[in-house]
């Protein structure tokens, strides 16, 4: 089971008006991996998120999650797969009239019957697995710092346990120990919950130190290897991206 | 006990027990474990056994919510007496257990709450004290506008033209239709509201009297501003917490930029200029929609509307409602600007400074009202 693909994409066509983002694209992630999106500006990283979730809907191709083909889903069966994985936008996404605690409460009230209590406890842990402080939790996220407020949004990603976590772009913004931090807390809560992870990234760093493999995005398709292996490939400019100088930089470092 | 669920089975053997964990715990399955982990630990109460040993090899998967149900129910047999012992326990839920244990022995942060009763004393006060010290930051910011206005004055090449005409058109030009037709509206069912009650004393022909005063007076202006406090007051809130929010103010401020001068005066000058004009033409409306009503319902024909009309009311009767037009407008304008430049941070903000605006704007300019009227009658016009 471990080695299998949890989310197969296969022949995904994306296009806005005449813009063609993706033109049958084939992406395989497998249970247990993280793997880091990463392409140049306007390759569709985020829609590539975007469509797997369901946010986005596809022109063309089957997007499979869990064995499951998302596109042809009715809603209701979509909720239910939609438990299974959490989401963490970009600025976390919290909110903002609940506060933190409220926050990572919103899943628990909305699809478990557990008691208020329960939920309570349960979202106090969320708290600190992603590691706020106690006092975090009745604050509002206006009170809180852009890094506060992506673990605030990890911590409801994650509320309802989930199978695979999207991140798109979670160390933008961040501080460069903010950010290690934060590659850290990833990687260890992937470990300690059995987690995929699918993270749209720009931070070279990021996918030096926790990525098993890096999905480029290039010319409307995606490569996927390790980055030992892609550091190899002769393509202009996953060669730029490596081998630049934040590339070298990010991988002396490893 | 099927592979959707977890389940647990408790024995005794010798003076400790032994319970068999297994299925799944988690999420979904904990509600019910918990449940039934009360009920057994009510029916054990008082005589705990001095072990218990927790067999978890058969369990087959495990959540946050199935390791924090696991290690409570380590934390209650411990206060109860009792020693509990994992066994069986699998690397993978290892880590877990032990994370959540970590997570669960650090102090809550349970935000006190106070009594009703103080909550609402607190509350008053606080908004008492908010409102004065709104009403003061409101002065100041007139007091500000208004040094920054004189500058403005004095080098006359500084007044932004464009953005002036721009925004008269905005608060001005586009209001018409929705002022005209409100104005037309209130003319008639004044018209006809004071036709019906003067009749009873076969007073008809005074509906002109009532109409004229009423219209010119306080009606025609009173409408209009709070159509444009409406209308305008909100879009200035909005446009420039708007911008706010993008940081532009900020960036203004950086590149030597005064944002009172590039957004507030602009906007203020065109309401002043605009809020009369709307006023007359409101007023005009009105009017035409009182003698059409009274031209069908009353019988006054056209030319005889607008001679009793010349009768009963006097210049100073119109110069009265003009003369409040001005005034409306600053205030309109001034806290249309002053919440939009008080948004803070958020989008949430805009739309929240955006209704106090409108409220405020109203509020002011019905108090107003009222100091005008207190004032002319004191001056007896």
């Amino acid at each position: 089971m471990d080695d299998t693909a949890i989310i197969q994409v296969r022949g995904l066509r994306n296009q806005f008006g005449d813009q063609i983002i993706h033109d049958n694209l084939d992406l395989d992630v497998r249970r247990g991996e993280v793997l880091g999106v990463v392409g140049g500006s306007g390759t569709g990283k985020s829609v590539l998120l975007r469509t797997i979730v369901g946010l986005n809907r596809p022109r063309a191709g089957t997007i499979k999650v869990f064995g499951e083909d998302i596109t042809a889903m009715s809603d209701v069966e979509r909720l239910h797969i939609q438990q299974r994985w959490g989401v963490l936008f970009q600025d976390g996404a919290l909110f903002s009239s609940l506060t933190v605690a409220q926050n990572v409460e919103v899943p628990f009230k909305e699809h478990t019957v557990l008691r208020h209590e329960v939920i309570e406890e349960l979202a106090a842990i969320k708290v600190d697995l992603v590691g706020l402080p106690p006092d975090a939790g009745g604050k509002f996220p206006s009170e809180l710092s852009g890094g506060m407020r992506k673990r605030a949004g990890l911590a409801r990603a994650l509320a309802l346990d989930p199978e695979i976590l999207f991140l798109d772009e979670p160390t933008a913004g961040l501080d460069p120990i903010g950010a290690a931090a934060f590659d850290q807390l990833i990687r260890n809560l992937q470990q300690s919950l059995g987690l995929t992870v699918f993270m749209v990234t720009h931070d070279l760093d990021s996918l030096a130190a926790i990525c098993d493999r890096i999905a480029v995005l290039i010319d409307k398709r995606v490569i996927v290897d390790t980055m030992a292996n892609l550091m190899k490939v002769d393509h202009p400019w996953i060669r730029d991206y490596f081998h630049g100088p934040r590339g070298r930089a990010a991988l002396a470092g490893r | 006990m099927t592979a959707e669920q977890g389940w647990f089975e408790a024995s005794q053997a010798g003076g400790a027990w032994i319970v068999k964990v297994g299925g799944r715990w988690d999420i979904r399955t904990v509600e019910r474990l918990e449940a039934q982990l009360r009920t057994v630990g009510a029916a054990v109460g008082a005589a705990p056994p001095a072990e218990a040993r927790i067999d978890l090899s058969a369990l087959e998967a495990l959540d946050t919510a199935g390791a924090w149900l696991l290690q409570r129910t380590l934390h209650s047999l411990a206060r109860a007496g009792t020693t509990p012992r994992l066994e069986g326990v699998r690397p993978a839920h290892a880590a877990l257990l032990e994370r959540v244990a970590e997570a669960e022995a650090k102090p809550r942060f349970l935000p006190s709450v106070p009594s009703p009763l103080v909550a609402l004393i607190a509350n008053f006060g606080q908004t008492t004290i908010e409102a004065f010290a709104k009403g003061r930051d409101l002065v100041a910011f007139f007091g500000l506008t208004l040094v920054v206005g004189s500058r403005i004055l004095m080098s006359p090449r500084h007044i932004r033209w464009t953005s002036l005409v721009s925004h008269m058109e905005q608060v001005g030009l586009s209001a018409m239709p929705i002022v005209g037709l409100l104005a037309f509206l209130i003319g008639v069912v004044v018209a006809y509201q004071g036709a019906d009650q003067l009749r009873q004393f076969g007073a008809e022909v005074f509906t002109v009297n009532l109409l004229g005063v009423s219209i010119l007076r306080e009606l025609g202006i009173l409408i209009t501003a709070i159509v444009v406090a409406g209308r305008s007051g909100s879009a200035f809130t909005a446009q420039i917490g708007t911008m706010k929010v993008n940081q532009e103010v900020d960036a203004m401020l950086t590149l030597g930029l005064e944002p009172v001068e590039i957004l507030v005066l602009p906007r203020l000058a065109a309401l002043v200029i605009c809020l009369p004009l709307l006023t007359f033409y409101a007023d005009m409306m009105s009017l035409l929609g009182g003698a059409i009503m009274s031209l069908l319902a009353l019988d006054i024909s056209i030319s005889q509307f607008v001679k009793q009309l010349q009768g009963a009311i006097k210049l100073t009767t119109f110069m009265v409602g003009m003369v409040k037009a001005p005034v409306f407008a600053s205030l309109i304008a001034l806290v249309g600007c002053f919440e939009g430049l008080n948004v803070e941070g958020s989008a949430e903000s805009v739309g929240r400074q955006t209704t106090m605006s409108v409220v405020e704007a109203i509020f002011l300019v019905i108090i107003f009202d009222a100091a005008f009227s207190i004032m002319f009658s004191y001056l007896r016009i």
